[in-house]
């Protein structure tokens, strides 16, 4: 079991160091180049929630948890900002509570969709808290279809 | 991101290259309506995404919003050459029932 625990500032240039740094962690589980796809997608999509919905109007702190677990890495991304009122509608595909900003509402599908397993925890004034898993054991001949 | 046009015939060809994210779009999208703006007569657009190394949803938004931008010069348009991600994100999305993959 490997562990590691990133802290950063709640800004936007941060979304692509967030992805890298934990697609770099779960190098040695040998990931498809698919499944590190998916993972850095899931995590770009967690971070940028907190950038743009639970800090929209100062820089706070984001943590990223990570956590391997034989073939599979735990990711949990934190924020202590604004939280979810209604979590059922925020996991409603295309929704979003920013209309017209050109938001596709499709983040908390994508992370479902693109990883194993997928919880949300939210307390509204507190925070937000997203558990995900992805299980590598994908073989290359996935990455060349 | 970077953005690269080339002008054929009667159609736009829109070259993305880069990691398109909440980040980079911004500076994207005032880029790329330029661009639109300056080629309005053209009667499509299509957008190049082989140079996109890593696109998240935010590319869904942003191209929704420039096909609602070419809709309202009566432009169509089309996305070429999504990475498996990409075209994993926008089939997701069902996107190409308004901007076919070509």
């Amino acid at each position: 079991m490997n562990r590691m625990q990133l802290r950063f500032l709640s800004r936007s240039e941060n979304e692509i160091f967030a992805r890298n740094v934990v697609a770099a962690f779960a190098l040695p589980l040998n990931p498809t180049l698919s499944e590190l796809s998916d993972v850095k997608t899931a995590v770009s999509e967690a971070v940028t929630n907190c950038i743009v919905h639970a800090y929209p109007d100062d820089e706070q702190w984001i943590g990223v948890e990570c956590e391997t677990d034989g073939n599979k890495l735990h990711i949990t991304v934190t924020d202590s900002g604004r939280g979810i009122a209604d979590i059922a509608q925020a996991l409603t595909p295309f929704y979003t509570s920013c209309p017209g900003e050109e938001r596709s509402g499709m983040g908390f599908t994508i992370m479902q969709t693109f990883m194993n397993d997928f919880h949300l925890t939210s307390v509204p004034g507190e925070g937000t808290r997203v558990e995900m898993t992805k299980c590598f054991g994908g073989t290359a001949e996935a990455d060349a279809r | 991101m970077d953005i690269q046009y080339l002008r054929k015939g009667q159609e736009l060809y829109l070259y993305l290259k880069g990691e398109l994210d909440e980040h980079s779009v911004v500076s994207l999208r005032g880029r790329t309506d330029a661009l639109i703006d300056e080629n309005a007569s053209s009667k499509r657009a299509i957008f190049n995404l082989a140079g996109v190394r890593f696109m998240d949803s935010t590319g869904i938004g942003f191209l929704m919003g420039r096909y609602k931008k070419l809709s309202r010069y009566g432009m169509g348009m089309a996305i070429e050459a999504p990475d498996r991600n990409a075209d994993k994100i926008l089939s997701m999305s069902g996107i190409y029932s308004l901007m076919p993959k070509i």
